[in-house]
């Protein structure tokens, strides 16, 4: 069957601003269905990265937007497995300008040096840590938030409260770097609660434990929902994973918005494809007739015709992945919305995934027009006058 | 002279499959293109119905959602008596006091709950809410452990239906009621009497928030400058109109999405249209040749292809929006990042939106025609003729 293979990209190359044209609206579609899946394949089939997978987010259980006693934080460091618990109290607030989208970075108060601990992926020089520590009015901040606010060492930044009635203003005293979440800035727990004074409410809005082992993630969880089970208020505790996608299904369905795009998509270049198959076929019934008086069979007539189609798809579909992951870096330059789309990357299965439905769509689309080209007769073939 | 738009409408004809086949890849572009903003639209018109320009929201100072904000009882006091509050039918000043939190409920589709608004109210805030109107059961009674519920809540929740229970805060509660405010967002919400919720969850001096309905627009707006210049209260008012516009924010992430991937097929769809035309121009030279033999001139031909590709696209364009018109009236849900949980509405698939369909189409259409249609009419009159 090889040796036909000139043959068919001969004949896909006759037409060429046909082929191109097809090739080209393929390979967008194509590149569009890429980044689809990218992003889906980044939300629901990524594993947690290790320093991920041993984390825990406690939370109240009726919602993340109601906090807890922070007095929690005693019971659950007893339970076996916990290495370190450390509160984070998402502050919210304004910095500068709330328009700017770039201005919408994650804040967090913690406790230096639990954060440290537990974020032990973060790389920070030994002597900023020692300042972030020790400084009450520090903050720490992503590297990346750090290069795009164009913040240095040393630098004030006030913020305006919003949830919590204070204004504070930090001194910036470490700038770490990180694989994941990269944008975010942490400050001084105890400088918030000092700032809040008699206000000072003894609530946390989440806890985040750091495990010994991955495996007795599951284990922890169970045991703090347990352990708060008959309390005034009872926790929700999961992996920081689904902690974050449970965010992201806040969004809405994401799920069905994601794949019902991507079905529209993979249907509009079927449509392409078989379109542009069936003009090229029509045009060509005259040498289908030559071709049988030559002795060529039905079967391999199909196949001719089949593989070209095939050829044509799977070039478009090349060339779709190629453009999409320019497209994911785009992505990337998006607003901190969510850590995954700032990594947003084409892995190997989407890759392969995109290859073969354009393969696939390119054998549906052309079999009919196929099929009826291999069984025409040759004299009504060969009288034909397209 | 112009050739005859009926030429254009018959070619179309002659060729069905490769029409139909075009014009539904563009149907399916412009439908993407058409869902997502009918879901925004959607979105946008529910918490426009929300609120009354008359009425003034007060939250404290900084705070930009009732969940974050905090008044208290004496706040309310020394607001209820400012100048310009309209007096309610027994003569009372119209203000309300309420109470925001949000809850978690389970439900069929999200069995790991959904976040949901809950709003301690008095009568008076109930009767401040023009577009509310009870539809089953009673309201609430004072005093009592008793919730009614929006008109989608009780539609998305089994437990949250007239004679059932909903556990939050330090125990049971009896859902009474159904409520509908039209398209609102409070029908998204569950509303209770403002005493017992507040003490349920420990905030019986930190409320949320105080709803004022001013006499006249005049009088809302300084209304506004009174509160929010008044050292004492150190609070912030805002019209309840803007207050909900401001939420339409979390429409934009979907919107964005949607506007890129609609170009993006767009771009495809309108070199699939330039395919198309390209071979309808290479199947037609004789008959081009014939029309410039009859006399018409290669401008009147380059503007006959291209209306036809144009004619084309809109024929997707409509199909498009045939395809979206299921969705319309269809109910589902977003997060909203102010209120911290989920607003239910309808998608609307308006004229306007369908009419921005059709122009997008053609838009395809007419980018994916120009090129076929100028080559068309650069065809030399002899080889036109005599092509194949």
């Amino acid at each position: 069957m090889l040796r036909f293979l000139p043959f068919v990209l001969k004949n896909s190359w006759r037409n060429r601003r046909r082929t191109t044209l097809t090739i080209v609206s393929i390979s967008v579609s194509l590149c569009l269905l890429g980044v689809l899946m990218a992003i889906y394949y980044a939300f629901y089939f990524t594993d947690a990265t290790p320093s991920q997978a041993l984390r825990l987010v406690v939370r109240n259980k009726i919602s993340l937007a109601v906090p807890m006693p922070v007095s929690y934080r005693d019971k659950l460091r007893q339970i076996p497995g916990v290495r370190e618990v450390a509160p984070y109290q998402w502050f919210g607030g304004v910095y500068k300008d709330r328009r700017d989208p770039k201005n919408m970075f994650p804040r967090f108060a913690v406790e230096p040096d639990k954060i440290l601990t537990i974020r032990g992926e973060m790389q920070v020089p030994e002597e900023q840590k020692k300042a972030f520590i020790q400084e009450r009015t520090a903050c720490m901040v992503g590297k990346t938030l750090a290069d795009k606010l164009n913040l240095h060492l040393g630098d004030r930044i006030p913020l305006q409260g919003d949830i919590f009635p204070v204004n504070l203003e930090f001194t910036l005293r470490a700038i770490y770097d990180a694989p994941e979440n990269n944008e975010v800035l942490y400050f001084n727990l105890e400088y918030l609660d000092q700032a809040l004074g008699q206000k000072r409410w003894g609530q946390i809005g989440t806890f985040y434990i750091l495990a010994d082992r991955p495996e007795s993630v599951p284990r922890i969880a169970q045991a703090v929902d347990d352990e708060f089970h008959n309390s005034p208020v009872q926790t929700k505790t999961e992996s920081e994973r689904a902690f974050q996608l449970g965010f992201l299904s806040f969004l809405g369905n994401v799920k069905m918005i994601l794949l019902s795009i991507c079905a529209a998509v993979t249907f509009t270049i079927l449509l392409v494809s078989a379109n542009t198959i069936a003009m090229s076929i029509r045009e060509r019934v005259r040498e289908v007739g030559v071709l049988k008086t030559l002795g060529f069979t039905r079967g391999t007539i199909l196949t001719l015709i089949l593989g070209e189609a095939v050829a044509i798809a799977t070039i478009g579909g090349a060339l779709g992945v190629v453009l999409a992951s320019f497209l994911c870096r785009v992505v990337q330059q998006g607003p901190a919305f969510s850590d995954d789309l700032k990594h947003l990357s084409i892995q190997p299965p989407v890759v392969l995934t995109c290859l073969i439905v354009a393969a696939i769509i390119g054998l549906i689309s052309a079999f009919i027009p196929a099929w009826n080209a291999s069984r025409i007769s040759i004299v009504e073939a060969l009288r034909s006058t397209e | 002279m112009a050739i005859p738009v009926t030429y254009n409408l018959r070619n179309l004809v002659v060729r069905r499959t490769t029409t139909i086949m075009t014009a539904l890849g563009i149907g399916l572009t412009v439908a993407v293109l058409l869902a997502i903003l009918a879901l925004v639209g959607g979105l946008r018109s529910s918490l426009q119905a929300s609120g009354n320009p008359l009425q003034v929201l007060v939250l404290r100072k900084g705070s930009n959602a009732e969940l974050s904000s905090a008044v208290t009882p004496a706040n309310f006091q020394d607001m209820k008596f400012k100048s310009g509050i309209a007096r309610s039918s027994s003569g009372q000043p119209m203000a309300s006091l309420e109470m925001v939190s949000v809850i978690n409920l389970a439900s069929v589709d999200a069995p790991q709950g959904i976040n949901v608004t809950l709003r301690g109210i008095s009568p008076l805030g109930i009767e401040m809410r023009d577009s509310l109107k009870l539809i089953a059961g009673r309201w609430f009674q004072a005093g009592r452990r008793e919730v009614v519920v929006g008109e989608s809540i009780q539609k998305r929740f089994p437990a949250a239906r007239i004679g059932q229970h909903l556990h939050f805060g330090r125990g049971d509660w009896d859902v009474v009621g159904i409520m509908s405010a039209g398209t609102g967002a409070t029908n998204s919400e569950i509303f209770g009497d403002l005493n017992q919720v507040s003490s349920d969850f420990q905030r019986p001096d930190a409320l949320s928030s105080v709803l004022l309905r001013a006499t006249d627009p005049v009088a809302a707006k300084a209304l506004i400058n009174d509160i929010a210049g008044d050292q004492r209260l150190n609070l912030d008012a805002m019209s309840e109109l803007d207050y909900y516009q401001a939420q339409t924010n979390s429409g934009i992430v979907i919107e964005y999405l949607g506007i890129f991937v609609s170009i993006i097929m767009g771009v495809g769809s309108s070199f699939a249209a330039m395919n198309t035309m390209y071979a309808a121009v290479a199947r037609r030279a004789q008959e081009i040749g014939t029309l410039r033999v009859l006399g018409f001139s290669r401008g009147s031909i380059l503007f006959s292809f291209f209306v036809e590709s144009i004619l084309l696209a809109a024929l997707g364009g409509i199909v498009g929006c045939l395809l979206v018109l299921p969705l319309n009236g269809v109910t589902t849900g977003i997060g909203n990042f102010v209120t911290f949980s989920e607003i239910d509405f309808n998608f609307r698939v308006t004229p306007q939106i369908m009419a921005l369909g059709v122009v997008f189409a053609m838009v395809l259409g007419a980018l994916g025609g120009l090129f076929p249609a100028s080559s068309a009419s650069r065809k030399e009159i002899l080889t036109a003729l005599r092509g194949v």
